[in-house]
């Protein structure tokens, strides 16, 4: 597998960066400029070494289909954060016309084909994508990415047999953040009250699962590149559970028109009242820890850190004025795109 | 040319050459190229022709993922009522995603399900669920009645940019009719007057369009001359031909196998109600299934599904020479 040098964990390093000032960003509008986003988000926040890490180990031409929780990986393939903000603010010059919105980014031409907004729905497309790609004979790999809550959905094993059955080029990735909006793993999963990790599912489609620490993005990057290498040479799907700990609620307040949306605390917290488990997520936060790791390894030093924090916060801003200025689409652009 | 084909051949014969003309046509399904002499597998090899699982979530949703991905896959489904459980890829996700994404992507599938099959299959394989598709958006739906219309339907529906449910009669399997040789194709859209008429317009829909025929032939015997009209594809729906057809003969009955409330036709009423009202000489007469599950027993499940008498009395309703019911 490819090493990593010190531009390429620099690279890695502004991605986790991007990633949580955008979504920073996402959440401060809900207060910053009430009613600008509708219905429901979803934030990436926590998950950032998990996304770049499995993105580090992709090439040119390999493609990727994830769920509603969907804004940190476009960025990471270097989609315009202005058009992304734009069409989380239903904008004309969003990144999909404000036809999507937060839960729909779309990418194709940098490989990011799609999402479903329904949990478990999009592995079966991805599996798709990998059937694709093994037809055309390019060596192109597929990366499909879920949550734990997916995995109790027929979608998740029907694609998993099938892509194993059929040696598809796909790498599932299970982003497991113990929480299903706000029941508990342990309460919804037979392997997670077992107190066996999540991988072991890949077991019954005889396929390799392995769990990681996804707050790590280089032990992320390790594990993943050694399962899209495994895609690439023909040997079939891997199964990654990849722990991560969303430090957002599960997506902002669901509420009827009138009621100001925001983002309410973690379940953890409001649920469950454990704001231990919080707290000591928030001090594993992967994007300072990464910081620490590069700057103690000598990457990066504090200063160029600093400089390069700046430069992402000014790029994040402006996204927000852009999808701010950006005037609505005509409201009759609504029967556009129905049919192909 | 045109020869006798039976009307699963003539589907068949669609398939075959829209995946010689385009390699990017593929095809896999339950139960379909399970040994080595499956003629769409020796023409086409393995990675175009594949038997899959039992698992039509991931059929349909593989589908829809190679398609975004740049080829048309064309699944077999069997019944239609397999794709029940898959709900949520046919009406919420194939057909959103061209939409959602200001047309970025697209998503041409076909997805090829049998139905109506009312020979004993009792109650769980015999729905005509079309009227479920017809009203969701960015889905197509096809619904042909002869072995000539089979070919060139599911001709056009492979070659259509989006996903389109093709629904094929079981009764109508062995039907033989004359079938252009070569590339023949029916758009989507396009309804067929069958068999043209002054006193009323019949609309039936799929396996109704024969038995419309009959009754359009005894009527004519009676004096009535009756107009048949099958749609040929649900949507889009060819409502400009229906209504033409009613402003020339003033009544309109239209024959689906659904049950009523659950009908294409209580669509076709309403619309021509809405648009053509003041063409119409009388109610609108509808013959659907009653509503009841199909029963196994036969003299169960022909009383319940409608038939060419069924027809003939809803026409002698609407053109006065017999009684209304209460």
């Amino acid at each position: 597998m490819p090493d990593l040098d010190g531009e390429r964990l620099t690279w890695m390093y502004t991605q986790m960066l991007r990633i949580r000032e955008f979504e920073e960003r996402v959440k401060r509008t809900f207060e910053d400029h009430p009613g600008v986003i509708r219905g429901h988000t979803h934030l990436a926040d926590g998950a950032e070494a998990s996304i770049v890490g499995s993105l580090a180990a992709l090439r040119d031409g390999d493609q990727l289909l994830t769920t509603y929780r969907c804004h940190g990986y476009p960025i990471a393939l270097g989609t315009d954060p202005k058009a992304m903000m734009a069409e989380i603010y239903g904008r004309k010059d969003g990144l999909c016309g404000g036809y999507g919105g937060s839960m729909h980014l779309v990418d194709p031409g940098r490989g990011f084909l799609g999402t479903s907004g329904i949990v478990g729905q999009g592995i079966p497309h991805a599996c798709g994508a990998a059937y694709a790609a093994q037809i055309r004979g390019q060596g192109q790999v597929v990366l499909s990415f879920f949550g734990d809550g997916a995995s109790k959905q027929g979608a998740f094993h029907e694609s998993l047999n099938i892509a194993s059955l059929w040696k598809l080029p796909i790498v599932f990735v299970m982003e497991n953040n113990s929480y299903n909006v706000y029941t508990r793993v342990e309460q919804e999963d037979a392997n997670a009250a077992a107190g066996e990790p999540l991988a072991v599912k890949a077991k019954a489609y005889s396929m390799p699962g392995e769990t990681v620490d996804g707050g790590d993005p280089v032990a992320v990057h390790d594990v993943m590149s050694a399962a899209v290498e495994r895609a690439r040479g023909g040997d079939g799907p891997t199964f990654v559970e990849s722990l991560v700990y969303r430090l957002s609620a599960h997506g902002n307040i669901i509420a009827p028109p009138g009621v100001p949306l925001h983002f309410p605390e973690h379940e953890a917290i409001t649920i469950f009242g454990n704001v231990e488990e919080y707290e000591a997520a928030k001090r594993g936060d992967p994007v300072p820890r990464f910081r620490a790791r590069l700057i103690q390894d000598g990457t990066l030093s504090a200063e160029d850190a600093d400089r390069l924090a700046e430069e992402v916060r000014t790029e994040m801003e402006a996204a927000v004025q852009f999808g701010l200025d950006s005037p609505f689409p005509p409201a009759e652009a609504a029967t556009d795109y129905v049919y192909a | 040319m045109a020869r006798e084909l039976p009307y699963i051949a003539a589907i068949g014969e669609a398939i075959h050459q829209e995946m010689e003309r385009d390699e990017t046509v593929l095809h896999f399904g339950q139960n379909i190229a399970t040994h080595d002499d499956d003629p769409y597998l020796k023409a086409f090899g393995s990675d175009r022709v594949r038997v899959t699982p039992i698992s039509e979530t991931a059929e349909i949703g593989m589908a829809i993922g190679a398609a975004i991905a740049g080829y048309r896959p064309v699944v077999e489904l069997y019944m239609a009522e397999f794709m029940l459980v898959a709900m949520d890829q046919v009406v919420n996700e194939a057909n959103r995603f061209h939409y959602m994404s200001a047309g970025k992507v697209k998503v041409p599938i076909v997805l090829k399900a049998g139905y109506g099959f009312t020979a004993g299959w009792a109650g769980q394989h015999t729905g005509t669920i079309y009227g479920m598709f017809m009203g969701v958006p960015g889905l197509k739906v096809a619904l042909p009645a002869t072995p000539a219309d089979a070919k060139g339907l599911m001709t056009a529906s492979i070659r259509d940019d989006n996903p389109v449910v093709f629904f094929h009669h079981y009764l109508l399997t062995l039907e033989h009719g004359d079938v252009p040789e070569g590339e023949h194709v029916v758009p989507l859209g396009q309804a067929n007057v069958v068999r043209e008429g002054s006193d009323v317009t019949i609309v039936a829909l799929g396996w109704m369009l024969g038995r419309a025929l009959e009754a359009a032939d005894q009527l004519a015997s009676e004096g009535v001359s009756a107009e048949v009209i099958d749609p040929r594809t649900l949507a889009p729906l060819d409502l400009a031909t229906i209504l033409s057809s009613v402003e020339k003969t003033g009544r309109l009955v239209v024959a689906d196998q659904s049950t009523r409330h659950g009908s294409a036709a209580t669509v076709i009423a309403a619309e021509v109600a809405s648009q053509g009202f003041s063409s119409l000489r009388g109610p609108v007469q509808l013959v659907c299934a009653l509503d009841a599950t199909v029963p196994y027993s036969e003299p169960m499940e022909a009383y319940l599904i409608p038939d060419a008498a069924k027809i003939v009395t809803a026409v002698q309703q609407a053109v006065g020479e017999a009684p209304v019911p209460a």
